[in-house]
């Protein structure tokens, strides 16, 4: 993608942490602007890189987890708009860029930019390691703040997803570069983790930390391979597909592979794309939804049971359960819209989930998941 | 499982600290949620100023105390099937509890609805509370049981100071607190171990953050957190003091969610079964935590909760009680998806706590892990400063917010930080204001950082706003808006007027805009119509309707002389207008009310009630007027500016409300009519109001325009009461002038509240206080109809009721209150408005005289009403609730101060009958066994004498302050002489208190002094901190033992209101 730097330089430094009476910038004039592809414009201010930057605009409805949610690799390429309005209050943790942080989702962030209605200039928390604007300037990703954040999702939800940037000028075009999401977040080569006695071949379209760590916790080995790795030639004793940015029909490799695992009979389990992978490998359909579902409070209906769950999801597209491929049924509902929330095998030991079993951010409610696919292996 | 056909609800009597108007909400939601299911509800609450006990809402109403002899002869004549608890406060389920237990529920066959009373048993009782938690691993505070003090002591010394003494099956926190040393503890320990016979001795968390989650769950297992919520103020002070934020601001995703799947797990192991609050400590090191307190029921946090994100817990609570899951019932805010999800908040709401302790001399200010507040506020934003200062103004105590509060100032801010009190908040931005830092007042107060530093941007743009010119720069204005700077805040720093600086922002086209609350922060279309507004925005959600609608304005924070009956008073306008086929759009900002209930009207704005904020409601709805006369004095005290402002004021014209309420222009028009008042004068100096006073004479009631401390009002028995009144107590100025009338002894007060058209009286009730004037009229025994007042005054009042409607062409609902001596009447006060008794009037006598109000005010044609007033067969009492046990050191006594903080009403074939159930909903006990009297000045000795032989007849055991015990012993009664508290020894009349058995201390004070630290206010505060019933009115003692001895031997008559008002 084409990056291109600011002709002005940047303001001078934002005010630092304890001071007496000035944790907030003085009363800045807007400065920054988010332009929709519709010609939409929000005026704002600059926090975070000051570069130009363009995206899908997407929002999320969730109260806290923004650490967590800026290094999901399934907000590849977004600019993602921020509902809860005081964003920014308790920091970003130490660990950044670690191997399996247990902070963090992944070691970068994803995002294309972030529009929030007030960034908190001061943070305070024990686990602080410095502010959110200050890892943003570093991973060179863009925020904007003082955005009606409720005008910008009522704005998307009624029109659909569309492309934006953040610019200094209150016009600009706006055309999205194609770009193949999953191979920019998927490891390049294979890496192991744990020595379990069992072990778990998963297929990384852009895993976050937290599946890894829970399968680790339930005693596997986990086999961590490129997207387009063919896992089924691999000893595992069963596959996880896992999330993902993007359209699942960019994975035409990773639905190849797929095929071959499903072939081998051993237990197979899915995780928002890798739901959307598996449906696609037997046969099945997706389409993109209109309002996609981010948030952590999605509720979540175990099919055949007054059973719910609130889940945390992040996701546009979903499984057509009118062309379900044979065997398969329905295994979570979407209670608010009645979309697929998860699909399961009636013989075979195949499961997968829409949502985020691995929660972070989110409710844990639906942890137990991982109980039941390592119990089959 | 089948429904059941009749439910039994019970309700939680009068208002109270620490159990207020949250309990109408529940119970008025669980009440509308059964009938939507086909349930027939009968329900047992004596608070008649109550939404819940209206026409409309239970099949049955019974005006009884809610106690369980009372609720178990309901059982007896209604039989019902299920029974709710959980909806109305501790009272209710404290009551439920002992029904169940004493085998009374299971023998008439009901069903306890909802969470089983073994869960509430495992919540409430402390040991069994910590050992279900340690079943599942979940952490408690380290605490002891102890039933003595010696017990508690050991157990301190176990655990190691600083620690906390709780008592179980308490309301509000009651008898709890904080003790560093032993000898503290001792004291704690002993006045706790009066009220309970086990107290708990725990852990102190110095400076951990306290946090809630309010869960729901049903009979399949799924279980929901509603709503988190952070308080502001750290633990060791009672969440009902704090300052609380929802949702959390400084969770991290980690402790939110763990604290979260906590509380599921918690309430899972209990088995809950619809709602329920958990309350945590947090460790703002670490991230450790413990679960404090679990509540199986509907609580002030829950009511708080469904305000803060539109979702109707108790409706929700009440129908997963009849065994629905939470996938069958539908999201009443959406209308679209279903109750089975958890809000998404793209806003954050701030409660506010308002006390109201300048009105008790002598009282702690200092707040803690007991209650003291009586109201609360809750204020929407999209900014934490925003939301913060709209709540400071929503509390109507004079604060603009933070800045601009130059009446508060603080001469030690560190130890004003340190100590909280019901200041606090002020103290904290003064000091961050002048160069305190965060890191500073963090250390002292225990706040989390964060909130000082959105404190101290407050204090950053004030000091901007002083600094510049008249006219801020647009970006300085845009920014105080956002931070919630009132117009009149933004003049005051900058030294423009209010006008100037809202000119300056409608040229800059700078305002607010409207937005929904819709539980899932846009992400779906939802049909939302509750409201609010704020400047972090830059769309309107909604657009004005078609058809102009009626704006009505509520009361704003409940507080002493305005409560639930405001409420009752809205909403009854509310339904009348919606019936009329009118749209309405409501504004209230509280959230312990029904009606805030965005089903209750078209629009509903969780709004401020200032001029500035109805101003820019008003130009958004386009109003075909105003109802200003339903809500109380804070919604009648802007009719003038409204009118003036060019919104139509519907009902009574402003320009009458001013007359009414402008001492000079009311007293002129009386004298105009011919209609006696007492003598009054506007004084400058204190020499002039001494000389007035020595003109009428003393007594005089004193009323200063200026109050430096204590009670606004006074009565000066003479000159040198008077001068130290004036002196100490307040600032007397031609600036600040002083109100004198004479105060006139044993006059009796009677009230006529009444509806009016174009001047005429449409309908009326006279009420007779049971107490002599001089007693606030809010804590009067009131009776309808009349018992004693002469015909003759009845004629006088009516005749003067009706040339003051005349002559202000009252066009509305009107309250004058009167003086009536040897038959002569005079005239003390009129309101042009609805007043604190209209709920209890219009259900005594059948005829609703708000909806005739609201017909009139619409010009609507409405008919006469049916019934007349006088010629009811029955007798309604109304009766006041103190809430004095938990104000410590304030004087519990009358004066012409309102102290209540609620009310009950009851109904019987007779005076006698319907005043003792009053008084046992109130927390009298009967029958009276051992009474302790102190009946005061010679006069009202002679004047009980008759009462205390009544006693003696009865068999009571009498105790007596020396004077009094003499006097009796030598009219020939046998009575125990006690000593005075100050005479110390082991028979003094306050040991005799707290060791229990007196069943009613009846304290009469020498005069309506307040000041005095005296043995009888040792006596009076005995009373007050060990729960013993106290009487302080020679009237009401009177009446007590005449009722008592008339009574004897008969039981009280259940009948439902129903079966009373036949309309």
């Amino acid at each position: 993608m084409r990056r291109e730097t600011l002709e002005r330089p940047c303001p001078g430094a934002l005010p630092s942490q304890g001071r007496a009476l000035s944790p907030e910038p003085p009363f800045d004039a807007p400065d920054a602007y988010l332009v929709l592809e519709d010609g939409t414009s929000f005026q704002g201010r600059s926090f975070g890189a000051r570069r130009p930057s363009c995206g899908e605009v997407v929002f999320n409805t969730g109260m806290v987890g923004y650490p967590e949610s800026f290094t999901d690799p399934s907000y590849r390429g977004q600019i993602l708009a921020l509902t809860y309005p005081l964003i920014g209050n308790y920091g970003v943790p130490a660990e950044f860029a670690a191997e399996l942080s247990t902070f963090y989702e992944s070691g970068r962030i994803h995002l294309e930019g972030l529009v929030v209605s007030e960034y908190s200039q001061y943070h305070h928390h024990w686990t602080a390691a410095r502010g959110l604007s200050d890892l943003l300037v570093e991973a060179e990703v863009p925020g904007i703040e003082g955005i009606d954040t409720r005008a910008l999702t009522k704005h998307l939800r009624s029109r659909g997803p569309m492309a934006g940037v953040i610019t200094d000028k209150p016009s600009a075009s706006v055309v999205l570069p194609p770009r193949h999401l999953v191979s920019e977040v998927s490891v390049s080569e294979v890496k192991s983790y744990g020595d379990g006695p069992k072990t778990v071949a998963l297929v990384d379209c852009g895993c976050k930390n937290t599946i890894i760590r829970s399968l680790l916790s339930r005693k596997t080995r986990v086999l961590r391979v490129p997207w387009d790795f063919d896992a089924s030639a691999l000893d595992a004793d069963g596959f996880l597909f896992s999330n993902g940015p993007g359209d699942p029909l960019d994975c035409k490799a990773t639905i190849d592979n797929a095929k071959k695992a499903l072939a081998t009979g051993k237990p197979v389990f899915g995780i928002c794309l890798g739901n959307q992978i598996l449906a696609l490998a037997d046969g099945g359909r997706t389409y993109k939804l209109k309002f996609g579902h981010r948030g952590q409070n999605q509720p979540c209906r175990l099919e055949g049971t007054q059973r719910c769950f609130i889940t945390s999801q992040n996701h546009g597209y979903a499984v057509d359960t009118e062309r379900l491929p044979d065997g398969w049924e329905p295994w979570f509902t979407n209670l608010n819209d009645g979309t697929n929330e998860g699909l399961r095998h009636r013989s075979k030991p195949y499961m997968s989930v829409q949502f985020h079993p691995e929660a972070m951010p989110g409710p844990v409610d639906t942890g137990h998941l991982f109980d039941e696919f390592t119990a089959l292996l | 499982m089948t429904l059941p056909k009749k439910v039994l609800v019970l309700g939680s009597g009068a208002l109270k600290i620490g159990e207020a108007g949250e309990f109408d909400y529940s119970g008025s939601q669980a009440i509308k949620a059964l009938k939507e299911e086909g349930v027939a509800t009968v329900l047992v609450n004596p608070n008649i100023a109550t939404n819940q006990t209206s026409e409309g809402f239970a099949d049955r109403v019974y005006f009884l105390p809610v106690t369980p002899a009372y609720v178990g002869q309901v059982i007896e004549r209604e039989r019902p099937d299920g029974i709710l608890l959980s909806f109305g406060g501790q009272t209710a389920l404290n009551c439920g509890v002992a029904l169940s237990r004493s085998g009374v529920l299971e023998r008439a066959g009901i069903r306890v609805l909802g969470t089983p009373v073994s869960a509430i048993e495992d919540t409430e009782d402390r040991d069994r509370f910590v050992s279900r938690l340690r079943e599942i691993g979940v952490l408690t505070p380290r605490s002891r049981a102890a039933s003595s003090v010696e017990e508690a002591r050991a157990a301190a010394a176990e655990i190691g100071y600083p620690v906390m003494i709780r008592i179980a099956y308490a309301l509000g926190g009651l008898g709890s607190g904080l003790c560093t040393d032993e000898s503290e503890l001792t004291a704690r320990a002993g006045a706790a171990l009066a009220h309970a016979e086990q107290v708990l001795v725990e852990e102190f968390l110095l400076g951990w953050k306290e946090v809630e989650y309010e869960v729901v769950r049903d009979r399949v297992d799924n279980c929901i957190t509603v709503c988190n919520m952070e308080n502001l103020d750290p633990l060791g002070i009672h969440t009902g003091e704090s300052i609380v934020v929802a949702p959390s601001q400084t969770l991290t995703n980690e402790e939110y969610h763990r604290l979260r799947a906590i509380a599921i797990r918690v309430v899972r192991h209990l088995g809950i079964v619809g709602e329920c609050n958990v309350q945590y400590a947090l460790d703002p090191r670490t991230g450790d935590y413990r679960v404090i307190e679990v509540n199986a029921r509907l609580s002030r946090s829950s009511a708080l909760a469904s305000k803060a994100t539109g979702y109707p817990l108790a409706s929700v609570a009440a129908k997963l009680a009849l065994d629905k899951t939470l996938l069958d019932i539908d999201n009443a805010v959406t209308r679209a998806t279903k109750a089975c999800f958890e809000p998404a908040l793209d806003y954050l709401v701030v409660k506010i706590p308002r006390w109201d302790l300048k009105k008790f001399p002598k009282v702690t200010k200092t707040i803690d892990s007991g209650m003291k507040s009586v109201g609360e506020v809750m204020a929407v934003g999209r900014t934490f400063e925003e939301a913060l200062q709209k709540g400071l103004r929503m509390l109507d105590i004079g604060a603009d917010g933070l800045a601009g509060g130059a009446d508060i100032s603080f001469e030690d801010v560190a130890e004003e930080i340190r100590r909280p009190t019901d200041e606090r908040i002020f103290a904290v931005y003064q000091g961050l204001r002048d160069g305190m830092t965060i890191p500073a007042v963090a250390e002292l107060s225990h706040i989390d950082p964060w909130f000082l530093a959105k404190i101290a941007n407050i204090a950053l743009v004030e000091k901007s706003l002083a600094q510049g010119s008249r006219e801020p720069s647009e970006q300085l204005l845009r920014r105080a808006k956002r931070l919630g700077f009132s117009d009149r805040q933004v003049a005051g720093a900058c030294g423009a007027t209010p006008a100037a600086v809202a000119a300056l922002r409608s040229r800059l086209g700078i305002r607010p805009f409207v937005k929904q609350i819709d539980t899932l922060a846009a992400e779906y279309p939802a049909k939302t119509n509750y409201l609010y507004l704020t400047y972090a925005g830059s769309e309107d959600d909604v657009q004005p309707e078609p058809r102009p609608p009626v704006l009505v304005l509520g009361s704003g924070a409940y507080r002493i002389g305005s409560s639930v009956e405001f409420d009752w008073c809205c909403v009854n306008t509310v339904k009348t207008l919606r019936r009329l086929g009118l749209g309405v759009v409501l504004v209230n900002c509280n959230p312990e009310t029904v009606s805030t209930d965005f089903d209750e009207c078209d629009r509903l704005y969780f709004e401020e009630l200032t001029l500035e904020t109805v101003l820019e409601i008003c130009e958004r709805e386009r109003p075909l007027g105003a109802i200003l006369s339903v809500g109380g004095q804070s919604a009648n005290n802007l009719a003038l500016a409204l009118a003036k402002a060019g919104v139509r004021i519907l009902g009574t014209t402003a320009e009458s409300i001013d007359m009414a309420e402008d001492r000079h222009k009311f007293s002129q028009l009386l004298d105009r009519l011919g209609v006696a008042q007492p003598p009054w004068s506007e004084l400058s100096t204190i020499e002039e109001a001494a000389l007035f006073a020595r003109r009428v004479g003393y007594p005089v009631l004193v009323r200063p325009s200026y109050v430096l401390s204590g009670a606004a009002m006074a009565v000066a028995m003479d000159d040198s009461e008077l001068r130290r009144f004036l002196e100490k107590a307040a600032r007397v100025s031609p600036e600040h002038p002083v109100v004198l009338s004479k105060f006139i002894l044993g006059a009796k007060e009677v009230e006529l509240d009444g509806v009016a058209r174009q001047g005429e009286i449409l309908a009326s009730v006279l009420t007779e206080h049971v107490e002599n004037a001089g007693v606030h009229s809010g804590d009067a025994t009131m009776v309808v109809p009349p018992q004693r007042t002469y015909l003759e005054t009845v004629r006088q009042v009516q005749g003067i009721a009706g040339r003051v409607a005349k002559a202000l062409a009252i066009h509305g609902p009107f309250n004058i209150q009167f003086l009536a001596k040897d038959n002569e009447v005079s005239v003390i006060e009129c309101n042009l408005r609805a007043s604190r008794s209209f709920p209890f009037v219009s259900k005594v006598c059948g005829t609703n005289l708000i909806e005739l109000a609201a017909k009139v005010m619409l010009d609507w044609p409405v008919p006469p009403p049916k019934q007349d007033p006088f010629h009811v067969d029955y007798v309604g009492v109304k009766a006041p609730q103190f809430s004095f046990t938990r104000l410590k050191g304030a004087d519990p006594t009358l004066s012409v101060e309102m102290a209540s903080t609620g009310e009950v009403a009851c109904l019987g074939d007779d005076f006698e009958e319907a005043f003792l159930k009053a008084l046992t909903a109130v927390g009298f006990r009967f029958p009276l066994k051992k009474v302790l009297l102190s009946t005061g000045p010679q006069e009202s000795k002679a004047d009980f004498l008759p009462s205390a032989r009544a006693l003696a007849e009865l068999g009571v055991e009498l105790l007596g302050t020396p004077g009094t015990a003499a006097y009796l012993k030598a009219q020939g009664l046998d009575v125990k002489a006690v000593d005075w508290p100050l005479s110390g020894g082991d028979n003094t009349a306050d040991r005799h208190i707290s060791a229990g058995g007196v069943d009613l201390v009846v304290n009469i004070p020498k005069d309506y002094r307040t000041e005095e630290l005296t043995n009888g206010y040792r006596i009076r505060r005995a009373a007050a901190d060990f729960g013993v019933p106290l009487v302080t009115n020679i009237q009401q003692a009177k009446r007590i033992v005449e009722s008592v001895f008339r009574k004897r031997a008969k039981e009280p008559v259940i009948k439902a209101w129903q079966e009373y008002v036949r309309t």
